[in-house]
């Protein structure tokens, strides 16, 4: 408590912060960015293990003999899906029942606010159709949940007839603890929520469901299936759920166990883990593989139909079959025999997985970073925010003194730093009651702007289809990127509706206000899903930690504009593409970033997804103070 | 002034009717920094329900509203005169030149005093903890609105009402016990009686003020007995507020530590922590005798941060005394800090509940991590608070630019 109370060393801390502010903010920015490189290397990384006791200790043996039948199901089904022109409900109702489970239907339907053209749909009208194992060996308190997704024209047939083969094999085995739940869903995420909210009574997101007519205990984990052909190369985990959610770190070390076990390829990101971490390939791709699961996370967006699971504090993960064009390949027995081992050993829980990391980086699969080892990156950052602001205040301070009589400089000399610097602020924000007012203005037509840019785009698509030559997708999307531009203008606005011209005072205020404002708004981000606090604080603080009213105008604009939350979307998608390989030309970089951004306003009203509310609300009207700082007259 | 105090009512009136109007009435009612189980809204209606008196008399939101106006106004009554109070005071000190020459900086000047009352006021209806607080119905506004009531008629000079709110509050509550040495060393000042253990009149009064608040205390039990017909309120309530029993989380430091608690340490740590609340009343009350309404801010903030059940109204009623002490700001040393910490808790209390209840990711450590922090924060501020106010005094009778023995300027540290 000594710095707290003792005037000569707090006023000796305070002038070394100050002096060496801009140094220290560079180090730590530099520091940040070397911090965060360094989660890739892989001797920085802990090797993942089994934390949960009811898994890691007991023995299973896999015996799913049945792959060839799973592939003639799977026919069957494709035969009957394309009769029914979707899914063909009544074929599977009576197939899950010839297979002893006790079947039920649930329909819902769903409008789009406005048509997602990635996937061709708008009125959504589906049903999902799901078959209970009740559990032999204990009351029916607790379930898992093995699903696969009935998806239009060929994919995903040989999952839904591995489902139910596994659910035939299942059937005939005494040892099961928890009820099994066997869902097959329409329309992947949408009927997944319909689903998840019609189990749990919910309804967030105003989706139109049919009650469920019966359901088995509390759901402990689940695990969703993809699988498109006969025989796969290699299978790929993905753990990326609605905001960034991750399951328990111990689902992938499941996963990655029973891959070693079995002897098949394993992907995470589809990226295969090498051995050579000590050569510049190995680092890069490693450092390839967690920025494609930073990017990934921070899109809010569930990678999976698992994705919508975690929200209701059930671990999930969905595991996609890759065929590729290499020659060992692995055939539907052993995905079989994997997805048994998995779910023998989660039925073995005695609660549910909590033992392992929920906040985790994965840059392979056999290798993690924790939250205590990727915080200190951003955590780099967050300081450099509030080294600014404490700068600024002990600035705000100063000047004071030489406007008020000498007495106070005397005092100077004495007093400790801050307590005069407290008084003088409030004199000062006392005395020019206008500059309150100014800085006021700012914030408040900020995030009125942000407030149009989160309830315009969608209300008005009619308007925008009526008058320009336009489908109602781009006009949503269009009328989000007008209204983003147009509040580039607003700083000769917001001047325009002040009586007086802003003081010297005013923009420091709200600097000082902005600083800590971005501060909160980033921390409370990258608790919730560190890659999009990251993300952001990597591109925000640079311009929140040098920008004043006294910069070259032209060229800090375009600086800043390019930094701009909007632009960061652009270059994460190009960055993106670039990562899995598929390059993209600038043109058709354009249009990805377009329909990005329809995703994310889709996967707002369809599944509550947080980034576009927070993007919209809160980070571009913060971003919009600083552009007003710039322009501060 | 009144035309200004009424537009501020108006608006503050408006705000809490339009969040009450809204959908997020209902998730605010749930946030447990907003209720605890002491002040839940949803337990009166059940306690009232469970009486069997049919819809309570209070079941609207402008019950809620009235107590907040209530409060705000008494405090800005309680601030005004204390204001005059000061300055009378400051006048005749000044006329008998008891004030060194270099420290007349220090003296407050009516214009500077004329708004505070009002900001009080302002302090206390907008500040968003009330409002949260309010919107929530949490009855933490009714206490609070006693409270100030109590300080109105203390600071008014009214022995009998000041024993009678203070002896309510009580009953509500016990905390409150610890305002009864503040309000008995404001009233003995008021009358002018030394505090002085071998006077006659000390003891005659002191004894007077024990017997209206004992006797106020007395009748309201006994009231509450005659109404319920049985003496259970008293281990239900006061067992329930001293015992700690329900242990969801809130702002406050009990809950953590006796979930983690072994069970046979409970009885001592419990009476360690409560001991701990009105531990402060005797130190507090010597090194302030003096200053009796900065040692009601004093006592007030200990309760809210210390009692067992806090939620962010009880925060909110001391922080409205903060503009009282805007003189202090310049002896403040770490506003800025504080600040910080203060508006950064608030902030991630809600995140946190999210990543433990609703994600399942994070854990109860995350969230008690930020009730440590926001605590801490809490104690520097009120400390911080308590040297501004007696390094002021020092410089009232020492003189502001104090100088050491040998001639070189000194500084004042507090260790």
């Amino acid at each position: 408590m000594g710095l707290l109370s003792d005037p000569n060393r707090r006023k000796a801390l305070t002038n070394l912060l100050t002096r060496l502010n801009t140094p220290i903010c560079i180090v730590c920015y530099l520091a940040a960015i070397m911090w965060f490189m360094g989660l890739a290397f892989e001797p920085f990384t802990l090797r993942t293990y089994m934390s949960e006791n009811a898994m890691g200790s007991t023995m299973v043996e896999e015996r799913f003999p049945s792959g060839e039948r799973a592939l003639s199901t799977a026919k069957e089904f494709d035969a009957h899906k394309r009769k029914a022109g979707g899914m063909p409900v009544e074929w599977l109702v009576k197939t899950m029942q010839a297979r002893g489970l006790e079947v039920f239907t649930q329909s819902f339907s769903r409008t789009l606010p406005f048509p997602d053209e990635n996937k061709e749909r708008y009125m959504v009208r589906g049903t999902n159709v799901y078959g209970i194992l009740r559990a032999p060996r204990a009351p029916r308190t607790e379930a898992l949940v093995i699903s696969a997704p009935c998806s239009p024209g060929n994919s995903n047939n040989q999952a839904v007839g591995l489902l139910l083969t596994l659910a035939q094999y299942f059937r005939s085995q005494v040892y099961w603890a928890k009820d099994i739940i066997f869902l097959v869903n329409e329309h992947d995420l949408i009927g997944m929520q319909a689903w998840l909210e019609g189990y749990h009574h919910t309804n967030i997101t105003g989706i139109e469901y049919s009650p469920l007519q019966g359901r088995a205990g509390s759901i402990q984990a689940a695990l969703s299936l993809e699988l498109s052909s006969d025989v796969i190369t290699s299978l790929d985990l993905v753990l990326e759920g609605l905001n960034g959610q991750l399951p328990n770190l111990d689902l992938a070390n499941l996963f990655y166990a029973f891959c070693q076990k079995l002897g098949v390829l394993c992907t995470i990101q589809g990226k295969l883990q090498r051995n050579d971490w000590d050569t510049a390939e190995g680092y890069t791709h490693a450092a390839q593989t967690l920025m494609l699961m930073v990017l990934k996370q921070a899109s809010g967006h569930a990678w999976g139909d698992h994705g919508l699971f975690l929200r209701y504090h059930i671990e999930a993960a969905s595991i996609q079959g890759i065929n590729s064009f290499r020659h060992y390949k692995t055939d539907v027995t052993t995905i079989g025999r994997l997805l048994e081992g998995m779910i023998r050993k989660l039925n073995n829980l005695l609660e549910r997985l909590h033992q392992s990391y929920f906040f985790y980086l994965l840059p392979s699969l056999s290798r993690f970073v924790s939250i205590g080892y990727y915080m200190p990156a951003f955590g780099l950052l967050a300081v450099i925010l509030l080294l600014r602001a404490l700068d600024l205040w002990v600035h705000l301070g100063t000047p004071a003194l030489a406007e008020v009589d000498g007495v106070r400089e005397v005092e100077q000399q004495w007093t400790t730093g801050p307590n005069l610097r407290a008084i003088c602020f409030l004199v000062s924000l006392e005395s020019s009651s206008p500059g309150v007012l100014s800085v006021l203005t700012p914030v408040v037509i900020s995030h009125l702007t942000g407030v149009a840019l989160y309830l315009l785009p969608v209300q008005l698509q009619e308007m925008a289809v009526e008058h320009f030559p336009v489908s109602e997708t781009e006009a949503v999307v269009l009328t989000a990127v007008a209204i983003y531009t147009a509040g580039l203008a607003l700083p000769h606005n917001a001047q325009w509706l002040l009586s007086g011209e802003g003081t010297e005072q005013g923009w420091r205020v709200l600097k000082l206000t902005s600083l800590l404002y971005l501060a909160v708004l980033l921390g409370c981000t990258a608790l919730i899903n560190f890659s999009l606090g990251f993300i952001l604080a990597i591109t925000l603080v640079p311009i929140a930690a040098c920008i004043t009213p006294h910069m070259p105008r032209a060229l800090s604009a375009l600086a800043v504009v390019l930094l701009s939350p909007g632009f960061v979307i652009l270059y994460c998608v190009f960055i993106y593409q670039e990562l899995i390989e598929s390059p993209v030309s600038i043109s058709e970089g354009w249009i990805l970033f377009l329909s990005v951004i329809s995703q994310g306003i889709l996967d707002h009203v369809l599944y509550r997804s947080l980034v576009y509310p927070l993007l919209a609300l809160f980070i571009y009207p913060c971003w919009l103070m600083f552009w007003n700082i710039l322009f501060w007259k | 002034m009144a035309a200004s105090l009424t537009f501020l009512l108006i608006v503050a009136v408006s705000i809490r009717a339009v969040l009450f109007r809204s959908s997020l009435a209902e998730i605010i009612s749930e946030r447990v920094e907003v209720v605890s189980p002491l002040n839940a809204w949803k337990r009166v209606v059940e306690g009232l329900a469970l009486l069997d008196l049919g819809v309570s008399p209070y079941s609207g939101d402008v019950f809620h509203e009235i107590a907040d106006g209530i409060t705000a106004v008494a405090l800005y009554l309680s601030i005004q005169t204390y204001n005059k109070n000061v300055f009378r005071k400051q006048k005749y000190a000044l006329e008998s030149d008891r004030y060194p020459l270099d420290s007349h900086e220090l003296l407050r000047s009516p214009k500077e005093m004329f708004y505070i009352p009002l900001k009080v006021a302002m302090f206390y209806l907008l500040n968003p903890f009330t409002i949260l607080s309010c919107v929530a119905k949490s009855t933490c506004g009714l206490n609070n609105a006693i409270i100030a009531v109590f300080i109105l008629c203390t600071l008014k000079g009214s022995a009998l009402l000041s024993g009678i709110f203070l002896a309510l509050a009580t009953t509500q509550s016990i905390y409150p016990l610890t305002l009864f040495a503040p309000a008995l060393l404001f009233l003995l000042q008021r009358l002018y009686i030394p505090v002085n253990l071998w006077r006659s009149s000390f003891w005659f009064f002191t004894s007077q003020y024990v017997f209206m608040y004992v006797g106020s205390v007395v009748v309201i039990t006994g009231l509450s007995f005659f109404l319920l017909g049985s003496w259970d309120f008293i281990p239900s309530v006061y067992g329930f507020i001293l015992s700690v029993p329900d242990l969801t989380p809130n702002i406050g430091l009990f809950w953590y530590f006796f979930a983690e608690m072994f069970e046979h340490f409970r009885v001592f740590f419990i009476c360690v922590f409560q001991i701990n609340v009105f531990f402060y009343t005797i130190p507090l009350s010597i090194k302030l005798k003096e200053h009796p309404v900065f040692l009601i801010f004093m006592q007030i903030a200990i309760i809210s941060i210390f009692k067992s059940y806090p939620t962010v109204g009880d925060v909110a009623l001391y922080m409205a005394f903060l503009p009282a002490w805007s003189h202090l700001y310049r002896f403040l040393r770490n506003i800025f800090l504080v600040s910080c910490v203060l508006l950064v808790c608030s902030a991630l209390f809600p995140v946190l509940w999210h990543l433990w209840i609703y994600a399942g990711s994070a854990n109860s450590n995350f969230y008690y991590a930020i009730t440590l922090l926001f605590n801490v924060g809490q104690i520097l501020l009120v400390s911080d608070y308590f040297y501004a106010y007696l390094r002021r005094e020092h410089h009232l009778t020492h003189g502001l630019y104090l100088k050491k023995k040998d001639g070189t300027e000194a500084t004042l540290v507090l260790k």
